[in-house]
């Protein structure tokens, strides 16, 4: 059943030597900065104790987990800060892994490939899990000896290794939980989809836990993880149980394995309906409907995280109170209240993380080219520019939902918290404000897909770009031109600033200018398949 | 009066030459085998008639109208079925007919329902979930429920068995019945051999032969496989019969198509206890076709 299992394990990193090395960079460069970030902000211990005062609040402790607020050294606040979001990306890196070489490489018929040669059944399975295995112990290792080395005063050896330890333990829980859905449901996106479900509900049951009732956490792995108290009390049985429920996890997803047959599920895919509703049968509604999933998810992912922001704004004020830094960072005006003046930061992300499903949006059009399904499309009587504009039309619908929904969240959760609630056209406004950038990088996304149409994913890494330069503008107090690379930085900070209509105008236009540019290239350059 | 003119196409990708020149003419009512190996330029050609690539240089044009400029008004009467079918997988097979229907500005009709009967496809399925054969099904009902006047057709029988493949066959000659133009690509000889009133053959991105199959007979000889009650004398020297391979009494060769009945009254005399025949293949008629280039060349250059 096994035989060959090491050929593919050498096989599958050889062909991830890429991927799962940026993947272990980003996550151990990320946990690396974080400390040494939060030592150069807070360097006494009454600095620290005011943070923790702020962090004591139910909100918090919903959003981040429980923490060691009595003694809230920087391991801590490291720990209480970070140790579960770092677990998340970590779980959410082994997912995308193993479904891509399990339910994808099925769908795509490479396994049957694979599996045509003298090579166990069960073998493609192992290779993946061990693989997985291996590259969280790695991040395990290379995490702890790197928190250690920085030398920081509270973050000794031992909680180092745990700290490492709960994030590879993540990794290989969600390898399990991965594998089980990749055996029981038949699409890749499927199996990817319902595991990170699994990772956001654990994430959810923890958050209810945390704040209602403790023993409701321990049955969630992130609830487990953050039970682990790294630089406090070292507890490391959470690891020995995430581990033994990982074994059981893979255990289990053998059997299924070895139950069904090739490229078939345990789970069918349920059949549809028999003819296409009306609105399907035309462009728009056409885009609407494959790019309707996504869309969802993320509405619903973008008006929980207005939520979130909206959910601390009660606690915010004491936040802010001796804490010089976050205040540096923020427009010092006179006449708002330090929770208005940070509105405008809150949007800033907000308005960079809306424009990911409108770009998607838009993106799908190469996506659909590159698939080859296209043709289809243009082999009837739509013409390039009306089928472009369809999706950009779409785009632009979603980018206006996605912003309002953000600043909803936010306001309906304030209301919630506050003593006296946002007025909620400042909030709208606030948010729809950064509208013509997101439109800028929409009309970027249509220029690229016109003229470069095989560099279309450069767009991402100007939008990470934009959100590093904003994002950390303010606080790194980049020159003005930096800031001023990405659309986001021309956008007026409001409510604090006053409106700019000039600059708002002048946006729309270029926006405009990249949109026709794309359109006329793309209804003259050939469509590749 | 012609529904596809093609003159002197060519289309360069970078460096590489996908098309020298390629000239095709279809007339109202027939079907047109295109015919060629892969990457022959068979697809690069339909969808420079689809308006979805653009020729380098040369005339292509659809019921009089330009291929690139008028796509969509060319498309409001046409149906194509790409040779490889790839489709939405969260949709199913019905809503994609339907939406090609949609797309297409037709009406929703029964004839969807009979399609879906004879190509024995259930509609519900997602896309995701169907094989090649079936995918290629969608989109063949679609076409077909279509009223489109002329069907475009690349490789569309290259997922189907033998069965579906009869199906789309008689669908094929009931669109030729109702006096449509169909141009069906394949590298499959017997398919246009059945169905197509003339052929064009492809090769490096140039038509080498076209006419009608009949026209094409100097191309095709027939492999035949022959055993006598004694044995054959002075076959040799015909004309018109080669690779001749003689073991006692049987004996294999090929023979043009217009020797075959001297050479079968010729063997008959020696009593025949069995034949076996196969019909000319493909490659056959391209070895055939560069051996005549090749003579014609020598010709030209004695001294060569």
């Amino acid at each position: 059943m096994l035989e060959k299992s090491n050929t593919l394990i050498r096989f599958m990193i050889k062909r991830n030597k890429i991927r799962i090395p940026l993947w272990l960079i980003g996550i151990t460069f990320f946990t690396w900065m974080i400390p040494v970030a939060l030592d150069d902000m807070f360097p006494t211990q009454d600095e620290r104790d005011v943070m923790a005062e702020t962090m004591a609040n139910p909100a918090m402790t919903a959003m981040v987990g429980p923490g060691d607020v009595e003694n809230y050294t920087l391991g801590a606040m490291t720990t209480h800060n970070m140790l579960l979001f770092t677990a998340i990306v970590v779980g959410l890196m082994s997912i995308l892994i193993v479904t891509r070489h399990i339910r994808a490489e099925e769908e795509d018929g490479l396994s049957e490939l694979i599996l045509a040669l003298p090579v166990g059944r069960l073998a493609n399975l192992n290779a993946v899990l061990i693989t997985l295995v291996i590259v969280n112990i790695i991040l395990a290792f290379v995490t702890a000896t790197g928190l250690y080395a920085l030398g920081l005063e509270s973050m000794d050896l031992e909680g180092s290794l745990l700290y490492g330890a709960s994030l590879g333990a993540t990794g290989i829980f969600f390898t399990g939980t991965a594998a089980i859905f990749n055996q029981i449901v038949a699409s890749g996106r499927g199996a990817t989809g319902l595991s990170i479900a699994v990772l956001l509900l654990a994430y959810l049951i923890r958050a209810v836990g945390d704040v209602t009732n403790e023993s409701l956490s321990l049955l969630s792995p992130l609830g487990l993880v953050t039970r682990t108290e790294v630089y406090s009390n070292n507890n490391w049985w959470p690891i020995l149980l995430l581990l033994g429920f990982s074994m059981v996890l893979f255990l289990l997803a053998n059997y299924l394995n070895a139950v069904r047959d090739g490229g078939a599920a345990l789970i069918g895919t349920r059949n549809g309906r028999k003819h296409a509703s009306r609105f399907l049968g035309n462009p728009i509604g056409f885009v609407l409907r494959i790019t309707r999933t996504a869309s969802i998810s993320w509405a619903i992912g973008l008006f929980v995280l207005g939520m979130s922001y909206g959910s601390v704004m009660g606690d915010l004020e004491s936040f802010f109170q001796g804490n010089e830094l976050l205040e540096k960072m923020l427009i010092e005006k006179e006449g708002y209240t330090l929770t208005e003046q940070f509105i405008p930061m809150l949007m800033l992300v907000m308005a960079i993380l809306a424009c990911i499903p409108p770009v998607m949006n838009m993106n799908k059009l190469i996506g659909e080219e590159r698939k080859n399904r296209t043709e289809h499309v243009l082999a009837t009587p739509v013409s390039r520019t009306k089928l472009m504009a369809s999706y950009l039309l779409v785009a632009i619908i979603n980018a206006f939902i996605m912003l309002s929904l953000t600043a909803s969240g936010l306001w309906m959760a304030a209301e919630a918290v506050m003593e006296e609630g946002f007025s909620f056209v400042i909030i709208y406004r606030a948010a729809l404000v950064y509208f013509p950038a997101v439109l800028v990088m929409l009309g970027l996304a249509v220029l690229l897909i016109g003229v470069l149409p095989r560099f279309t994913s450069l767009i991402w890494l100007y939008i990470a770009t934009s959100f590093i330069i904003n994002y950390l503008g303010g606080l790194l107090q980049f020159p003005d031109w930096v800031e001023n690379l990405s659309p986001f930085g021309y956008i007026p900070a409001i409510p604090v600033e006053n409106m700019d209509w000039i600059t708002v105008i002048a946006l729309s236009i270029t926006a405009i200018i990249l949109i026709v540019l794309g359109f006329t290239s793309y209804s003259r350059r050939d469509i590749t398949g | 009066m012609s529904i596809i003119k093609v003159e002197k196409l060519r289309k360069r990708f970078g460096k590489f030459s996908a098309l020298n020149g390629v000239d095709m003419e279809l007339n109202k009512g027939e079907i047109y085998g295109f015919i060629g190996p892969n990457g022959a330029g068979k697809s690069t050609t339909i969808r420079i008639l689809l308006g979805i690539m653009k020729a380098t240089e040369g005339k292509a044009e659809i019921f009089g109208k330009d291929a690139w400029r008028d796509a969509v008004e060319i498309h409001k009467r046409l149906a194509y079925v790409p040779g490889d079918v790839n489709l939405w997988p969260n949709l199913t097979g019905g809503e994609v007919i339907d939406l090609f229907t949609d797309l297409r500005g037709g009406k929703r009709t029964k004839k969807r329902e009979e399609l879906l009967e004879r190509f024995s496809l259930n509609p519900s399925k997602k896309c995701g979930t169907y094989s090649k054969g079936n995918r290629q099904k969608v989109a063949l009902v679609a076409a077909f429920a279509s009223d489109a006047e002329l069907f475009i057709f690349d490789e569309p029988t290259s997922g189907l068995d033998p069965l579906m493949e009869q199906v789309f066959q008689e669908y094929v000659q009931e669109v030729k019945d109702a006096g449509k133009t169909v141009l069906l690509s394949s590298h499959i000889l017997s398919e246009v051999e059945k169905l197509c009133d003339r052929v064009g053959i492809i090769r490096q991105g140039k038509i080498i032969e076209s006419g009608t199959l009949n026209e094409l007979r100097h191309l095709t000889r027939t492999h035949l496989l022959v055993e006598t009650k004694q044995r054959v004398t002075d076959l040799q020297a015909f004309s018109g019969v080669y690779e001749l391979n003689q073991n006692d009494l049987t004996l294999s060769f090929q023979v043009d198509a217009d020797k075959i009945d001297s050479v079968i009254r010729h063997i008959s005399q020696f009593g025949i206890k069995k034949l076996e025949s196969a019909p000319p293949t493909l490659e056959d008629l391209f070895m055939r076709h560069y051996e005549n280039k090749q003579s014609t060349d020598v010709g030209a250059h004695p001294n060569a």
